[in-house]
């Protein structure tokens, strides 16, 4: 083979090798959106319980992504999770806005959702939502029903065995 | 007794031995970093190499991404639909390419089609003293011979990685949205949502030159240092293959601890 056809199919190679590197960035990693998070400001909230929420979980507020979950630690004060948030600079939140840990779906990921309050002034760089509800967890739902139930299940069963008491004695 | 510290002879033996391939391969890189400068200033060497290496493996890569996503994409569709999350798809797909399969398989590819045939050729010129005649006529094998070949390997795959997770994606796409059905909108949506370019991609590409660097190395190390005999080049290549599969997936092993241990522990 030429050299000239070497030429051609090595930077045909090179060519869409860059491509696809680009591609791997731009399409598949959203590099765009990336740029845009980058100048944002940070905020602090304290949960009890975050359940299974991770780092890079979204923020959304009505159901849009407004940032990501920069880091997660253990307050060893207040054995509260200290939860970092990263949000773009476009989304500014009133300072008594509640934060939420939903699960979308049954299953599915967990993420940080923001509701905006009415307050006038805006939340800045490096300051903390006060009002944080915990994750829902599951286990705890299910203990709490079945107590419930249980505790339903026995006064219906004290008043059952009430009613049937003259009925038994009826019997012969 | 003397069975016990015949024993410990051949443990302590095998060690050294160890250790002294280790030490040449250091050494042997570090001769070839030296040698490079001519590969760069008069690149119609590595031009020539980078077309036996990269473009001649091309086909094999990218037969071998579109086949992996679109098979990556059945068998995630089997799970996924169990639990409804069958949007989750792109995610699968592109994660388990960009950070996993793509550097690994493209590097086993790597090894089996051009490292292999790199550890050959140089051996064969080695056992037919070719290497030896340019070393009597002045001109320094490893600049002419092992560096440009090298640095192909290195230049080559990485853009082959990055080439097969394009493909696979590709191919996951065409599964999972043009047969199964899966809504396009969602497939790309969450996957964008999903994928960091920084945290995912980028090591991926980190990978997949660690990866180059490794077996590059083996393979004109193995050639160089081949038996000149027919069995020797045999053997050389054969252990390139072994050696570079077994290195590529060790150092995978390393780095995913070192790169994404973090979205583990949360």
């Amino acid at each position: 083979m030429n050299k000239r056809a070497i030429d051609i199919w090595v930077g045909f190679f090179v060519a869409i090798g860059v491509a696809a590197l680009f591609f791997l960035a731009l399409k598949v990693g959203n590099l765009l959106n990336f740029k845009e998070e980058r100048n944002g400001y940070e905020l602090m909230i304290k949960f009890d319980n975050i359940g299974n929420l991770k780092p890079r979980a979204p923020v959304k507020s009505a159901g849009v992504v407004v940032g990501r979950v920069e880091k997660i630690r253990l307050d060893p004060q207040t054995y509260q999770a200290s939860v970092r948030i990263h949000l773009e600079n476009q989304y500014q939140f009133p300072r008594d806005t509640i934060a939420t840990i939903f699960t979308s779906g049954l299953l599915g990921e967990q993420f940080v959702g923001l509701e905006a309050g009415g307050d006038t002034e805006m939340l800045k760089d490096e300051q903390e939502i006060k009002k944080a509800q915990s994750a829902i967890q599951i286990e705890k739902l299910i203990s709490q029903f079945m107590f419930n139930q249980a505790q339903s299940g026995a006064t219906a069963s004290a008043s059952n065995s009430g009613n049937a008491s003259p009925s038994a004695g009826v019997k012969p | 007794m003397s069975a016990i510290l015949g024993w410990f002879a051949g443990i302590g033996e095998r060690t050294r031995g160890a250790i002294a391939r280790l030490g040449f391969a250091s050494r042997f890189f570090v001769a070839v970093v030296k040698a490079s400068g001519s590969t760069f200033t008069r690149p119609r060497l590595l031009i020539r190499e980078l077309y036996h290496a990269g473009v001649l493996s091309l086909v094999i890569v990218l037969m071998s991404g579109l086949f992996v996503g679109m098979v990556l994409a059945l068998q995630g569709y089997e799970t996924l639909v169990r639990f409804g999350a069958t949007e989750a798809m792109g995610v699968l797909v592109a994660l388990s390419l960009v950070r996993e399969l793509g550097p690994v398989v493209a590097g086993l590819l790597f090894a089996s089609r051009a490292g292999s045939a790199i550890t050959a050729e140089i051996g064969l010129m080695k056992t037919t003293e070719q290497l030896a005649a340019m070393e009597v006529m002045a001109v320094n094998p490893i600049a002419r011979v092992v560096a440009p070949r090298f640095w192909a390997g290195v230049i080559s795959l990485p853009f082959l990685a990055a080439l097969f997770s394009t493909l696979g994606i590709y191919g996951g796409y065409l599964v999972a949205v043009k047969l199964i059905g899966i809504d396009g909108g969602a497939f790309w949506g969450q996957m964008q949502a999903a994928v960091d370019w920084r945290y995912d991609v980028m090591n991926g590409v980190i990978k997949s030159v660690v990866f180059a660097f490794a077996v590059s190395l083996i393979a004109v190390l193995e050639g160089y240092d081949a038996t000149p005999t027919a069995e020797g080049v045999s053997a050389a290549t054969t252990r390139t293959v072994v050696t570079s599969a077994l290195a590529i997936l060790a150092i995978d092993f390393v780095l995913t601890v070192f790169m994404f241990r973090g979205s583990v522990n949360g």
